[in-house]
Formats: structure tokens, sequence, C-alpha cells
């Protein structure tokens, strides 16, 4: 690990941190947000995940529109699973298993 | 709940929580151990798989940070995409500030620290169903702690073990598998579920945009294309039952 990536790695913590405290420092004379920004914030899990995980499956290594690959088939077999079951660890391996057994066919 | 049959401790509080966290503790543990092994893959070895667990403690956030880490991307990049992925915790924070109101301002900054998903999830849970119940910290406590302890050690073991997993575990999967699995119960209505559409499909189309900048595209038009949704499906709603994402 370089300097850089330590410093980057501290601030992105302190960044991490503020956001954790930023109410919880005003907790007597704060009430809750308005709704509007509730409603904004709620948007950020699920917009942030799909933004993480999508383009991995659809465009391998951000090359050509290719979704027809082993990790996205894994990827079915997770969604499938968590639609199933609330359990990362669970999901996590249904979509290993099948990608390990699509590897073969669809690369 | 029901009226306890004698007045509830400190230390009971404190029990209670770590015996409600337990089951997603065990949940958590292959993310965790995904959080050590991706460290050590993408070349900032196990010191900095654990400055990430240590300093940031939010899983999602770590392996985005790894991957553009381990493609020298820019600072501010970094800091950008972990701020985005992070920022629902002040959703959290906002949330929990009234609820924590009686307790001393230096133990409400150490409770931030340990804010996470699951501890807010639980904590909310509890005290709403009961806001007369004493204890609130130590029952947060009591959840925080062993999910702390738990993300440390799998980091660490994750870091040690992850050179040593065999050639057929296709390793590079676990990541875009784990966030799926985070996805799927992140998804509770329409408006979030637009808002995994566009940021995922805007995210896909910039996938080619330097330094992973496309993630940051496409989750910011996700929240707005959501946003929009929301508001105009439910103009007067108070989302305060907001379903958070576990």
């Amino acid at each position: 690990m370089t300097a850089a990536q330590l410093l980057a790695i501290v601030l992105a913590g302190v960044l991490t941190y503020a956001i954790r405290a930023s109410f919880l420092v005003f907790a007597g004379r704060m009430t809750e947000l308005p709704p509007t920004v509730m409603t904004v914030l709620r948007m950020i899990p699920s917009a942030a995940l799909a933004a993480l995980v999508l383009p991995g499956l659809l465009r391998p290594d951000a090359g050509a529109f290719d979704p027809i690959n082993s990790i996205a088939a894994g990827g079915i077999a997770a969604v499938l699973t968590s639609l199933w079951k609330r359990n990362i660890g669970l999901s996590l391996a249904a979509g290993l298993v099948v990608v390990m057994v699509t590897r073969p066919f669809l690369g | 709940m029901t009226s306890q049959p004698e007045e509830l401790t400190l230390r009971g509080a404190f029990r209670e929580g770590a015996l409600e966290v337990l089951p997603i503790v065990a949940g958590i543990i292959p993310f965790g151990l995904v959080a050590g092994a991706a460290a050590v893959d993408a070349g900032i070895g196990i010191e900095g798989g654990m400055a990430l667990s240590l300093l940031l403690f939010a899983g999602a956030s770590q392996l985005a940070a790894i991957d553009l880490l381990a493609r020298d991307a820019p600072l501010l990049i970094i800091l950008l995409t972990v701020g985005v992925i992070n920022l629902r915790m002040s959703m959290y924070s906002a949330s929990l500030a009234p609820r924590l109101a009686h307790v001393p301002l230096f133990q409400r900054l150490v409770a931030a620290y340990f804010l996470v998903d699951q501890a807010y999830a639980l904590t909310i849970m509890r005290v709403d169903a009961d806001p007369s119940r004493p204890h609130r910290l130590a029952y947060y406590a009591g959840v925080a702690l062993p999910l702390w302890v738990n993300w440390q050690l799998m980091t660490a073991i994750g870091a040690v073990v992850g050179s040593t997993i065999p050639d057929w575990l296709p390793l590079e999967a676990t990541i875009p598998l784990v966030f799926l699995a985070m996805l799927v119960p992140a998804i509770t209505d329409r408006a979030t579920l637009a808002a995994a559409v566009v940021s995922g499909v805007v995210a896909t189309l910039a996938a080619d945009l330097p330094n992973n900048t496309g993630l940051l595209v496409g989750a910011f038009s996700g929240i707005i294309a959501g946003s929009l949704v929301a508001l105009r499906t439910e103009p007067r709603l108070v989302t305060d039952d907001s379903e958070v994402e576990r």
C-alpha cells in the first residue's frame, strides 16, 4: 500500500464518519429531516448498488455489450435466491455455483 | 412488545441486542471475507484491507474503494464514490438523533462510528416498538459491537486466506454477487426500482468513462429518477416508514 493509497483511505474514513455523525452531533436540537430529503436519501442504496454491479455483468471489463456470460448467469441465480431468502451468504453460494457450472459454456 | 416481567437492566439491554444480531452477523461472514480477500487481490495488502475495515466499516463502499485504488483512480473520484455510497447513513443519523437525544455528546459521537445498516435497522425497530424502553444506547451497543468485531475479524481472515483460495473458485465473481444480494432487498417499491433500473442502465452506457466515473453518473441519474417517481406517486407521503437496506 502506497502513502497516496493510505491517504485516500484515511480521507474516505473521515468522510464516512462525518456522514454518520452529521445529525447525531445535533441530537437535542435536531428533529426529522424534511420528507423530500428523506425521499432522495431513500433512493441511494438501490441506485448505488445497481451502478456498482450492472456494468460489470453486461459489459465485462467495460468492453462491448455482452450480457451472456457466466457471472451474469450467477447474478441471476443470486437475485432469485435473494428473492427467496434474505441471506447474503446463501445468495453468494448459489451465484458462485452457477458461475462455476456455466463458465465452460459461457466464458 | 408486552411489558417485561422485571425491569430491563443496562446489561440486559446489551445482551438482548447481541443475541438479536447474531443471525445477521452469521450472514455477513462471507461478505467480510470477500472484503479482505479483494484488498489483497487488488494489491493494497492486508494492511490496506484492515485500514478500510477500521476506518470505513462499510462493506459496499470498501469494495468500491478497493476497485478504484487498484486502478490508481484520482483521490477526488475515490472520495466522491465512497461519499455517494455512504450518504444513506446520514438518513440513519438523522433518524436516530432525536431518539438518542438524552445521550451525552461524547457517547453519541462514539455511537456514530458504529452506525451501519444492520445496527440502525434493529435499533430503530426496537425503539419504535416500545418508545418507553430504557437503555437504548446499550441495546444499540449490543447490536453494533458483534457486527464490528465480526467485520474486522472476517476482513483479516479473508486477507490471509484469500491468496490460498483455489483457482476453480471464481473470486472475481463474489463482489458483484454480494452487491446483487444487497440490491434485491433495497428495492422496496416503484421508486427504488426506478432508481435501480435507471442507475444500472446509465452506469452501463457510461462504463467506458475514465476512472469509473460512470458509476457516479449512473448513481446520480438513478437517485434523481427514483426521487421523481417517489414525489409523483406519493406527493404528500411522509416517508418515515422507509425500509433500510439489509
